[in-house]
């Protein structure tokens, strides 16, 4: 394992984007170092830089050429790092989400135990002993890419995805967990469904969760999963 | 402003979505930008009908549609030549013109590019969803109730004047972009040209690829030469943040131009094709043909500044009229 870089490497993206890359891997600490990145950043407030967008490892900031030269905007962010120790990060929010597990709702759940050997039980047991840290929001609208799974939970992704996966659905590969928070095309074992809305566009917040904060799951009966939904 | 019906749709053709200047500010939640593909387009839409932001416009694709007018407007027609009608007489594109009760309009062939966009005076009205009026297909929002337009549905504006002496103004010719079968995209390199080889490096900027069917709003696929990738790394990377133009490179060596409807990604990423250059990447249909040209940031910058400069010129001509 390799860490944080000890220089965190530029790379453009194309003529509007500048990616900051701080490791290589999936771990905590790099992904509070671009969380830290991310808050001071939106802190400072530059003129020109339209948005970051987090993700696992890495920082994206879109910016508008026309209004910051690359120079000047490749110093600020340097400026910002250089001063990033100091930069107090909010305390984490956990959210509690309800999963119905197995059945109809989680048809992988069987295959997941049989792979490790266990009871399914033991699947909703392990999948639920410890909150889960959201590394970042992608692929779809409020999708939370979170982890680390136990180890005894470390599975591969389907070998053909599938081309439709309900909403609401729980889900793990490797050593990530993840909600799918609209219907889509998925390649992730399924093992549950929350009734929790992830996402909604008319909602103030749309999403109900934000990278940084954390998530701690709690398994229900589907009538529990049933009279949520009414 | 006053709302008033201003079309009512009698073919939607094969896509038809509302489109303003995107959604931005919520990539670190998931949310695309979606928007008008072809931004220069789109912009240049908007100022001939005197729209001062980015207005809500009709971004059609390729064939079929066939609006009916219900109410006096002023339109103009950019983009690809999809070959604009008027009561069965061709209309002249990149041009203001005013329709009255009764009129109208069908896009009848593929002329040249893939998208045309139709502005409206005062500019199409449907709820704002997260600051746009965008229409972002695959989570279901923005626009008209999230979905293409369909036969039937009717389109508002808000009441606008346009003054009579700006009734057929034209964009300046020299400027109107012309979209062919086959195009050079000029790019900058990376952010992943370190995970390919030489060879595979050379492939991508010596090939010509062509536009595949699975094409769409998310992405072009390109059919081509594969590129070779280097033997000791991943086929993926750990998914990180995309923007339009990004060219990603999946396990099997075929590029793919990433659109405005995707924000993360894990796939490598070869180039990246400059702000400028998005228009031509709107007008691909599949059977076009594409090949890449390497260009520093600061070209890039210096282009985009002077498309900048273009619309500066043209709208301050139409204040001035």
């Amino acid at each position: 394992m390799m860490g944080l870089y000890k220089k965190t490497i530029y790379r453009w993206l194309g003529d509007r984007g500048l990616v900051l890359e701080f490791g290589d891997e999936i771990s905590f600490e790099i992904n509070q170092r671009v969380r830290r990145m991310a808050l001071a950043i939106q802190t400072e407030a530059i003129q020109g830089i339209i948005e970051t967008v987090p993700t696992y490892r890495s920082l994206l900031i879109v910016y508008n050429p026309l209004l910051i030269p690359i120079d000047l905007l490749k110093r600020c962010l340097e400026k910002i790092e250089e001063g990033l120790q100091e930069t107090p990060l909010p305390e984490p929010k956990l959210t509690k989400i309800p999963v119905v597990y197995g059945g109809v709702y989680g048809p992988d759940l069987e295959f997941v135990a049989q792979y490790h050997g266990i009871s399914s039980e033991e699947v909703i047991r392990l999948h639920c002993s410890k909150p889960y840290w959201i590394y970042m929001i992608g692929f779809m609208p409020g999708y939370p890419y979170m982890g680390e799974l136990p180890e005894g939970l470390n599975t591969p992704r389907l070998k053909t995805p599938r081309l439709s996966v309900p909403k609401g659905s729980v889900a793990i590969a490797q050593r990530q967990t993840g909600i799918y928070s609209m219907e889509s095309p998925g390649g992730w074992q399924i093992i549950g469904r929350t009734p929790l809305e992830l996402f909604d566009p008319q909602r103030e917040p749309p999403a109900l969760l934000r990278m940084g904060d954390q998530v701690q799951f709690y398994p229900i009966s589907e009538k529990e999963f049933l009279e949520w939904k009414n | 402003m006053e709302k008033l019906a201003a079309f009512e749709v009698l073919d939607p053709g094969i896509l038809t979505t509302i489109q303003d200047g995107g959604r931005f500010g919520f990539s670190q939640i998931g949310v695309p930008p979606s928007g008008a593909l072809d931004p220069f387009s789109f912009r240049v839409a908007n100022l001939l009908v005197n729209n001062q932001g980015n207005e809500a416009c009709l971004e059609t694709t390729l064939v079929g549609l066939k609006l009916k007018t219900l109410h006096e407007c002023t339109i103009a027609i950019t983009g690809g030549n999809l070959t604009p009608m008027l009561n069965g007489e061709t209309l002249e594109m990149w041009k203001s013109h005013l329709l009255i009760e009764g009129d109208i309009i069908a896009f009848k062939k593929v002329c040249s590019g893939c998208r045309a966009y139709l502005s409206i005076g005062g500019g199409f009205i449907v709820p704002e969803v997260m600051g746009s009026r965008s229409t972002y297909l695959s989570g279901k929002f923005g626009g008209l109730e999230g979905r293409p337009l369909k036969k039937g549905d009717i389109l508002y504006k808000n009441s606008s004047w346009l003054p009579l002496n700006q009734l057929g103004v034209r964009f300046p010719d020299e400027w109107i972009p012309t979209f062919r079968k086959e195009t050079f995209l000029r790019t900058i390199l990376g952010p992943q040209e370190d995970h390919f080889t030489p060879k595979g490096l050379q492939t991508f900027f010596s090939s010509t690829y062509e536009v595949s069917t699975q094409s769409d709003r998310i992405g072009v696929r390109l059919n081509g030469p594969r590129i070779e990738r280097k033997a000791d790394v991943e086929e993926s990377i750990i998914s990180e943040g995309l923007l339009s133009g990004a060219i990603q490179v999946p396990g099997n060596g075929m590029p793919i131009i990433i659109l405005n409807e995707l924000v993360t990604g894990g796939y490598t990423k070869i180039a990246t094709i400059i702000s400028t250059d998005l228009t031509k990447v709107a007008q691909l249909k599949p059977g076009d043909r594409v090949r890449f040209q390497p260009i520093s940031i600061e070209e890039a910058h210096q282009l985009l500044k002077n498309v900048e400069a273009c619309y500066e010129v043209f709208s301050n001509a139409m204040k001035g009229n």
